[in-house]
């Protein structure tokens, strides 16, 4: 059973820390040994986010070794590029389509990143690239909160792990009356990468 | 029949520990990374559990509650020992009855700390025994270790995790708790023992020189430190978070894990070094095993690998390691430079934290970043502590809790021909503002105080605190009224404003600053996350906008700078993000063109 190195970016306030929860109890249901590792920062929002989470037959560090992610899982681009040379040549960049500008952006002291440069640098850093347009599938279900889940359910279409085991693990660990909502949201984001992964 | 298994952050595993390990009384004080160890156990309704008011109070609790018999817990923050030292130096004298366990979650590479210290420290230091779980199975098993040797040692046990243990989640075996041992009996006096005063404690230190000596050799036998003979080409001697990355980056080496790591063992190290060709430290921080043992006369390689700086990350390991000759280059990859991937990534901006929409701070260190440069600002930890930083720039100096009033004290007697003022918030004015505040008045100082009151213990993740009616349980208390307090230190001169309302505020700091003596602005406004929450956005009308970027010194993460441009100065014109946007209203009231609106209004006239 090989390790499998995933890693998750973002900004807080967007659901990456229940998103890294729900990848690390699929793991464990799919009877991995697993470890994970969130840096939160401070409980102000707006900061950068990230999660190591580890699958493997037994994971002894919860944090990956330096390059060696499988799986990128960015909420957000600019996170996604910060951490890009993490990820594995040969690995997955899974790109939400989404923009967060930190204030010296914001405040016109810097810039975005150029989206054909951002693309070249995703392009040439890993073989897989996914740009997912999971807040607009979210908001497609009517709440851009469940954005993680969406996301999650595109990462799942790459993973030997049947659906039924992911839909039993987030039921479990949603409000219920969020439910069949985030149900929706997973389904919908593994069907956007079913139809990509077709193309 | 097969154990549940769940997983668990490391803090959430120390609760559970003190939950299945019988602890019936569990107090601290909220800090990074140890504020959910607290959160956690407060779900067990079988103990009893409170934000103290501060780190040496929670710790004198838990030492009275230890002294009645009660298995008991205290939990805290690196640089919150420093704050609780005093109390647990003399546990350590008098000891305890029931155990008594501090856990102490340390922050190597400096998440959220203002400093990097290494508590093991305070082990070897106050003469108390050290346990380093390394994953979250270990967190809940080292608890209850950790308590049977409080118990049987009659010492208070220092529990010491770091912010990659706590923080980090694997599986965790659960088991039932422990049966309660019924009601609190009487409490028994031993004033002897009990009470430290210089004639008695003479007849402790020999005590607890010779108990700190036993444990040392007890500790060749605690199962907890384990050796793991593998190759003999090498022994690595390694403890908690550091354990996990060696054995991954070593897997053929022989380890030496302590899961004790203070006092050492001696015969295990022994064992080891003389069982393989080279001995090798890898430790975070301070050389703490490394000097021990040279001192033991055993040759061994560790600080002069590794830095005594930051995390020691698989990254960080395998560089230095394969630099030293320890690893061959080719099994490092992309840890070393030469490996390094390089990939053409645009420059990439940065993402600091800055204070969240609708936060009561901002008028604060809006008015003292643009209106008063001139004043001085001595600040401390929290949230207002992010005054320091862009595009406000206003906060001079910053070390502790509490700090800040004591601080401009010194600027005071020092007679420092500038105008300052301290900026404390509610929580940490209760935790070490009010000695400070006292020490003022006493000494006829002329200190300016401003107390941030937002009503809440917020960079933590809103903890309560005195001035809140409700506590830790969700049991209703008596809130303390911060004024009435201010006035009770002697304090004639209070001022009370509205943290919203910007022109008051900057006038309320005015008035302050001219007195003659000392003042206290206290300035009222709710944490975003506690207060009655968003009350609709604002919009920017752009055709009355000129694009002065007033509104952005706000720094304000609703705010930005939109594509409409102002021909006159060819600038871009600000605009604010609907879904950030808490409707606070500040940016309007400092808006000099009056172009800034509730959305709906602004959208009606186009």
């Amino acid at each position: 059973m090989e390790t499998i190195n995933f890693m998750i970016t973002g900004v807080g306030g967007q659901g990456t820390i229940l998103a890294s929860d729900i990848l690390s109890a699929v793991g464990l249901a799919a009877g991995y040994d697993v470890k994970k590792s969130d840096i939160l920062g401070l409980a102000v929002r707006g900061g950068a986010v990230m999660s190591h989470i580890r699958w493997g037959e037994k994971v002894h560090s919860p944090i990956i070794p330096e390059g060696r992610a499988d799986y990128l899982l960015a909420f957000e681009i600019l996170e996604g590029l910060r951490h890009l040379h993490q990820v594995q040549e040969a690995g997955h960049a899974l790109i939400n389509q989404q923009q967060i500008h930190p204030v010296t952006v914001s405040s016109g002291l810097t810039d975005y990143p150029d989206p054909a440069a951002a693309d070249e640098a995703l392009k040439s850093a890993v073989e897989h690239v996914y740009h997912v347009p999971g807040l607009q599938i979210a908001q497609e279900i009517g709440n851009p909160k469940v954005l993680n889940v969406a996301l999650l359910g595109a990462l799942s279409a790459l993973l030997p792990v049947e659906a039924s085991v992911w839909e039993t693990v987030i039921a479990e660990r949603v409000p219920e009356r969020f439910k069949s909502l985030n149900t929706q949201a997973f389904r919908n984001g593994r069907t956007w990468m079913e139809n990509n992964l077709q193309l | 029949m097969k154990q549940k298994k769940a997983l668990m952050s490391g803090n959430e595993a120390i609760a559970r520990g003190a939950y299945e390990y019988g602890v019936q009384v569990a107090t601290g004080y909220p800090g990074t990374p140890s504020s959910e160890i607290l959160e956690h156990v407060a779900k067990y309704e079988e103990i009893y559990a409170e934000w103290s008011v501060n780190e040496k109070v929670a710790m004198d609790a838990a030492i009275g509650a230890a002294y009645a018999g009660k298995r008991t817990m205290v939990a805290m923050k690196s640089v919150g020992m420093n704050v609780a030292a005093d109390s647990f130096f003399y546990a350590v004298y008098t000891g305890v009855r029931g155990g008594l366990v501090i856990v102490s979650a340390d922050d190597p590479g400096m998440f959220s700390s203002q400093n990097e210290q290494d508590n093991r420290q305070y082990g070897r230091f106050a003469k108390m025994p050290v346990l380093e779980p390394a994953d979250s199975q270990e967190m809940k098993d080292f608890m209850g270790v950790a308590l049977d040797l409080s118990e049987e040692w009659e010492t208070p046990v220092l529990l010491r995790t770091v912010m990659r243990i706590s923080h980090s989640a694997s599986p965790v075996e659960l088991g039932e708790r422990r049966p309660d041992p019924g009601p609190t009996p009487p409490f028994k006096r031993d004033p002897h023992r009990l009470v430290c005063t210089c004639v008695w404690a003479r007849d402790s230190h020999p005590v607890i020189e010779d108990r700190i000596r036993r444990l040392g050799a007890f500790a060749n036998t605690c199962p907890i430190n384990r050796l793991e003979w593998g190759d003999r080409d090498l022994g690595i001697v390694t403890s908690g978070a550091v354990y996990n990355y060696a054995r991954e980056i070593f897997p053929e080496a022989s380890f030496l894990k302590l899961g004790m790591s203070y006092p050492l063992p001696p015969a295990l190290i022994r064992e080891l070094a003389d069982g393989v060709a080279q001995l090798l430290v890898i430790e975070e921080l301070d050389p703490f095993f490394e000097e021990q043992i040279k001192a033991m006369g055993i040759d061994c390689r560790g600080k002069d690998v590794f830095p005594m700086v930051g995390e020691l990350t698989p990254a960080v390991i395998e560089k230095y390691a394969a630099e030293a000759g320890l690893l061959p280059p080719e099994a490092v990859k992309g840890a070393l430079p030469s490996g390094a991937r390089q990939i053409a990534v645009p420059e990439l901006p940065g993402r600091s934290p800055i204070l969240c929409p609708g936060c009561p701070h901002r008028s604060t260190f809006y008015t003292l970043g643009n209106k008063m440069k001139d004043v001085i600002v001595t600040g401390g930890i929290g949230c207002y502590n992010l005054g320091a930083l862009p595009p406000y720039n206003a906060t001079d100096t910053m070390g502790a809790m509490g700090a800040s009033i004591g601080v401009t004290h010194g600027l005071d007697i020092a007679d420092i021909p500038d105008r300052f003022l301290a900026v404390i918030g509610d929580s940490s004015f209760f935790h070490a503002g009010i000695p400070a505040l006292l020490n003022i008045v006493h000494n006829r100082g002329k200190g300016k105080v401003a107390i941030l009151d937002n009503r809440t213990t917020a960079m933590t993740g809103h903890q309560d605190h005195p001035g809140n009616d409700f506590t830790l349980m969700g049991e209703k208390t008596r809130p303390v009224d911060i004024e009435q307090l201010v006035r009770a230190c002697g304090v004639d001169q209070v001022y009370t404003v509205d943290a919203f309302d910007v022109k008051a505020v900057q006038q309320t700091y005015q008035e302050a600053l001219d007195y003659d003596g000392p003042a206290v602005v206290i300035v009222e406004g709710p944490c975003f996350f506690v207060g009655p929450g968003a009350s609709g956005a604002y919009a920017v009308d752009s055709d009355t906008c000129i694009a002065c970027g007033i509104c952005l010194r706000l720094g304000c993460p609703a705010i930005y700078r939109s594509e409409q441009i102002f021909e006159k100065t060819g600038k871009r014109k600000s605009a604010i993000d609907p879904v950030l946007c808490t409707g606070c209203d500040m940016c309007a009231q400092v808006c000099p063109q009056g172009a800034i609106h509730p959305i709906e209004d602004v959208e009606s006239e186009e």
